[in-house]
């Protein structure tokens, strides 16, 4: 039955794929992208990666959707038509795919509880989280603790990122909300909007602080935390989203959320520990593994959150 | 005693909202132009979609899984009709005009 499952899911998976391909429209190639993500979340959870397909429902088919979306409106949405022939591209392709297959042959299969992977350093993280860490969500506790230089790696990246496209593409301030004719119109869009919002955010928090225990973390939180004011945006003008979540602070928030970060590593070397060892951060080193690891996960949720918003307002504020 | 009784009501809603689904597809395929695509799946969706979390709610019986879909269901019934209603809006300001059987008038 679970094979049918991920049969279908693989299929519907390649045939998006082959629509993406031919489809000329930009417009819908955009929405077949977030069909592709939310077909790829859900054999996520077939695979029960729970964390990932979280991440990937969250950030592939919402939030990138969204940018893609607004990098459309911003250029045009049919795709140039190529001079060249497609014969080299194809060939390299084809080659690159059937080395990338033999590659796989020399894999373990699918489940095989004798792989490595099973063997060397998840089986130790599966046995030692209870006593060390004490966080019920294993992921959560790899991706802060044990691995937490790669997190603060990750984190610097999309602060880089955001860093990037404000170079890039640089910021205008609206001074005042320019509203398109038709949007007064949207009464139900609005009173819809203003209803989910702060049900919207209370669920970001609740993925923030709840990574421990359940699927969720600072990633995913950060992401639905700012499409919460990506929706209050489109229902109510960017120029009012700002009033409430101006783009100066957003620069402040997405350096205070990498520096709360090293600053829990700092604190750890200050206190006579390693950096990033969060055991030393409380008497107990369990309680501090909590503390250390709930720190982190906020400091990862605000420079996410800041980051989409930053280049979300990057986007929209080009376009008039 | 409960139990058969819940499973029977749970695949009741299950399939239920698996046929209305269905319709639903069909009328995307079928329906000649925007407008009425659309409200064959805001219809559908928003019934199908639902029976089948009240299915499944059957099937967590009285926890917290129940509960969560229950917020599913609820924000699946504000969130499926507006967004429906914003894309007919959207359609009808870019001027996208709507398919009519004009035999009868002429």
């Amino acid at each position: 039955m679970e094979h049918l499952i991920d049969i279908v899911l693989l299929g519907l998976l390649m045939i998006t794929g082959f629509a993406i391909v031919r489809m000329k429209s930009l417009l819908a190639v955009a929405m077949l992208t977030s069909i592709y993500s939310l077909l790829s979340a859900s054999l996520f959870v077939v695979l029960d990666a729970v964390d990932v397909a979280l991440t990937e429902a969250a950030i592939g088919a919402g939030i990138s959707t969204i940018l893609m979306l607004a990098t459309v409106a911003l250029t045009s949405d049919r795709e140039k038509t190529s001079q060249h022939t497609p014969l080299l591209p194809l060939a390299v392709v084809t080659v690159t795919g059937a080395a990338l297959i033999y590659g796989t042959l020399d894999m373990p299969h699918y489940g095989d509880p004798a792989a490595p992977v099973h063997q060397q350093a998840a089986s130790a993280y599966l046995h030692d989280t209870p006593a060390e860490i004490g966080v019920p969500n294993v992921v959560t506790s790899v991706l802060a603790s044990y691995r937490g230089y790669d997190t603060l790696g990750e984190v610097t990246v999309i602060f880089t990122a955001g860093a990037g496209v404000l170079a890039l593409l640089g910021y205008r301030t609206r001074r005042r909300n320019i509203e398109g004719p038709g949007i007064r119109k949207l009464v139900v869009l609005r009173v819809i909007a203003k209803l989910f919002f702060p049900l919207i955010l209370l669920f970001a928090l609740y993925v923030l602080f709840h990574g421990d225990y359940g699927p969720g973390g600072g990633f995913q939180a950060g992401v639905i935390f700012a499409t919460g004011f990506i929706l209050y945006a489109l229902a109510f003008g960017l120029g009012n989203a700002q009033r409430v979540i101006p783009q100066p602070l957003l620069r402040i928030m997405a350096a205070v959320g990498v520096l709360i970060y090293a600053a829990v590593g700092i604190e750890g070397i200050l206190l006579g520990g390693k950096f990033l060892e969060y055991g030393v951060l409380a008497d107990d080193p369990v309680t501090g593994q909590h503390l250390g690891i709930m720190l982190i996960e906020l400091g990862v949720g605000i420079t996410v959150a800041a980051v989409m918003l930053i280049i979300y307002y990057s986007f929209v504020s080009r376009r008039d | 005693m409960m139990q058969p009784l819940l499973d029977v009501l749970s695949w009741i809603c299950l399939l239920g909202g698996a046929i209305f689904l269905l319709i639903g597809a069909i009328g995307v395929l079928r329906f000649p132009d925007f407008y009425t695509r659309l409200h064959a799946v805001s219809v559908c969706d928003t019934l199908g979609a639902g029976l089948v979390l009240v299915g499944l709610m059957f099937q967590g019986g009285l926890s917290l899984v129940t509960v969560k879909l229950l917020l599913i269901f609820y924000f699946m019934m504000f969130s499926g009709p507006t967004a429906v209603h914003a894309l007919a809006q959207a359609a009808l300001q870019s001027k996208l005009k709507p398919v009519v059987d004009d035999r009868e008038s002429q």
